[in-house]
């Protein structure tokens, strides 16, 4: 059991889905509650990484993390190394590679919050961010665990992402899921086992998690 | 300033005064729609302090027009003033935004936040005051609308009505420059309803601010109003006191609106100025009735109305009588509605709608097919221009 691995994918993990809730909110804000009628392209660019392979989105997170791009430029004037094969190039490709596994859950709840609420804190002299602060965010508490865990979880799992990005040095980017891949490579299976095991548990309680609080949601408008 | 009550009285509740006299000035088009079409609201009316009723079928565009005062939706153009102050000018292009206009508005949904206990709720709309006397307001409304006890719990572990009081109580401590109720009472049983009236009543007496009272019920009408306003398909029809539009209606829609159970097409037959009366042939039948004089030319095709529960039903040709017209049937059908018998009466060709008590009923030993003559006072005889 590779435990440098492991701690360092949990951190990872962590640190992703913690600044996902950060990035995530405003974003799932917007998304929720704007008119614009192209929003539909800013929700199919936000929902790709579900779909598209991870080796591809590795790919493009690679190219605009090299010392080619922009970002990848400015990064390197002031710290002064690439950030492809970092600890923060594989944060901020993990980022962008669990953005929807934030999002839609936020978005969703927020969208189910009856907009009577949100009329009637209106009404009672609340702008729409105070509005959002009383009356969405606590009612959305199950979209924002849920939100918070699926992402966690899904950072958790990933491999192509960070063989593309990270690569797989020890201490710096190897994730545990890499690591059983290594384990697999040397015909280590029992070690390979035990990982395995720890991270389906894990999974597993995140999950467990995620359907228990939305077992009883906030029941909006019980009397109707 | 809100005022402390140091021992507020048991019956009587008490509530923090601040006079704020201000009328409510609307002059708005809407394009809007419901299930039966597109319509266009358009109206023009003063609202003064007390209550202003809205009367009207749903779809006429009630809910619409509050909306639209209350800035959750914009009017296409005109003009929405409170106390001089414009919210809305289309020729000014402005529009103030419905958080910063101080207009208290209470959903039939009532809305209630449901993380929030009933406090909190009512505290909601407090949020620029300090801790202390967000406090003190709150505490007095509480008290003021009965639900102070209630005060920890969350709307879903209270009653119908106590939801309704906690709903008006948040927007009344508000203190608002004007008020809007979307049928706030709908839900409520009628001891808990005109409890809940009084308790307006006396805030109002107090703050004298404008009060939209939405309703489909005519009941509330008489019970509340001091002014009433009919509307339409997104037209105002009528306007004034309540028994001034309720009581003598001019148009069919407020005819049916304000509980005309039998409308017939009417011919005027003679005209008896001197008695203030006159005789109508109703439809094409044999039947003929005494009505209140109107000016009318003989010949000419007029609509009358007259409500179920003003008709009297015997079961022998009555004598003796003041009323003028009494008209032999037979009884075609009886429907129950709730505690009322609706008695449908063929009178040679026109049908009459007669509400009656269960007891008359059982009385009476009312079946379909039984011979009865109707009673029909001069004055339940409401006519309509068509």
């Amino acid at each position: 059991m590779n435990w440098e691995a492991f701690w360092l994918t949990v951190r990872l993990a962590g640190i992703v889905s913690t600044l996902l809730i950060a990035i995530g909110i405003p974003i799932a804000y917007w998304l929720t509650y704007s008119r614009w009628r192209w929003k539909f392209l800013i929700e199919a660019a936000v929902a790709l990484p579900i779909v598209l392979p991870p080796t591809v989105l590795g790919f493009y997170v690679l190219v605009a993390l090299g010392s080619r791009s922009p970002l990848g430029r400015w990064w390197e004037s002031i710290t002064g190394h690439t950030l492809a094969f970092t600890f923060e190039g594989l944060a901020i490709g993990s980022l962008v590679y669990s953005l929807p596994f934030a999002v839609q859950p936020f978005a969703a709840s927020f969208g189910a919050v009856d907009a009577a609420l949100l009329r009637a804190s209106a009404s009672l002299g609340h702008s729409p961010v105070q509005t959002f602060r009383r009356i969405v965010l606590p009612l959305s508490k199950a979209g924002l665990v849920t939100g918070f865990a699926l992402s966690f979880a899904h950072t958790l799992g990933e491999f192509g992402v960070v063989l593309m990005v990270g690569g797989n040095i020890p201490g710096v980017t190897r994730t545990i899921s890499i690591d059983i891949y290594d384990q697999v490579q040397t015909a280590n299976y029992s070690s390979a086992n035990q990982t395995a095991l720890l991270l389906l548990l894990i999974s597993f309680l995140v999950l467990s998690m995620v359907y228990g609080v939305n077992r009883h949601p906030w029941v909006v408008v019980p009397w109707r | 300033m809100a005022v402390r009550i140091a021992t507020p009285a048991r019956s009587e509740p008490q509530f923090s005064t601040q006079p704020l006299s201000a009328d409510l000035e609307v002059r708005i088009r809407k394009r809007f729609s419901n299930p039966e079409g597109s319509f266009n609201l358009n109206v023009h009316f003063r609202a003064l302090a007390g209550f202003t009723i809205v009367f009207g079928a749903s779809g006429a565009g009630k809910t619409t027009l509050l909306d639209c005062i209350a800035g959750l939706t914009d009017p296409d153009q005109g003009r929405i003033a409170v106390g001089g102050e414009d919210l809305y000018d289309s020729e000014k292009n402005r529009n103030v935004a419905a958080w910063k206009r101080r207009i208290g508005y209470v959903h039939q949904d009532l809305a209630l936040f449901p993380h929030l206990t009933a406090e909190e709720n009512v505290a909601y709309g407090l949020r620029s005051l300090g801790a202390l006397e967000r406090q003190t307001r709150t505490g007095d409304m509480l008290q003021a609308f009965r639900i102070d006890r209630l005060r920890d719990r969350r709307p879903a572990q209270i009653s119908g009505g106590e939801r309704q009081r906690v709903a008006l109580a948040r927007a009344l401590v508000t203190e608002p420059r004007a008020l809007l109720l979307d049928e706030p009472l709908a839900a409520l049983d009628r001891p808990t309803k005109s409890l809940l009236v009084g308790d307006l009543r006396q805030w109002n007496q107090h703050h004298r601010v404008p009060i939209l009272f939405v309703t489909h019920n005519g009941e509330e009408v008489f019970a509340l109003g001091n002014e009433v306003i009919m509307l339409d398909a997104g037209r105002i029809v009528a306007q004034g006191q309540p028994h001034e539009v309720m009581h003598a209606p001019h148009l069919e829609t407020v005819a049916q609106l304000s509980g005309f159970e039998n409308i017939f097409d009417a011919t005027v037959l003679a005209l008896h100025e001197t008695r203030g009366t006159m005789r109508c042939r109703l439809g094409t039948g044999e039947m003929e009735l005494e009505t209140p004089l109107v000016r009318a030319e003989v010949g000419s095709c007029l609509r009358v109305g007259v409500r179920a529960g003003d008709l009297l039903l015997a079961t022998e040709e009555p004598h003796g009588l003041s009323a003028r017209n009494i008209l032999s049937g037979t009884i075609r059908r009886l429907v129950q509605r709730d505690v009322i018998i609706a008695a449908i009466v063929d009178c040679g060709g026109a049908e009459f709608d007669v509400h009656l008590t269960l007891a008359a009923r059982d009385a009476l030993e009312l079946v379909p097919g039984k011979a009865v003559w109707l009673v029909v006072k001069t004055h339940s005889c409401h006519l309509l221009a068509m």
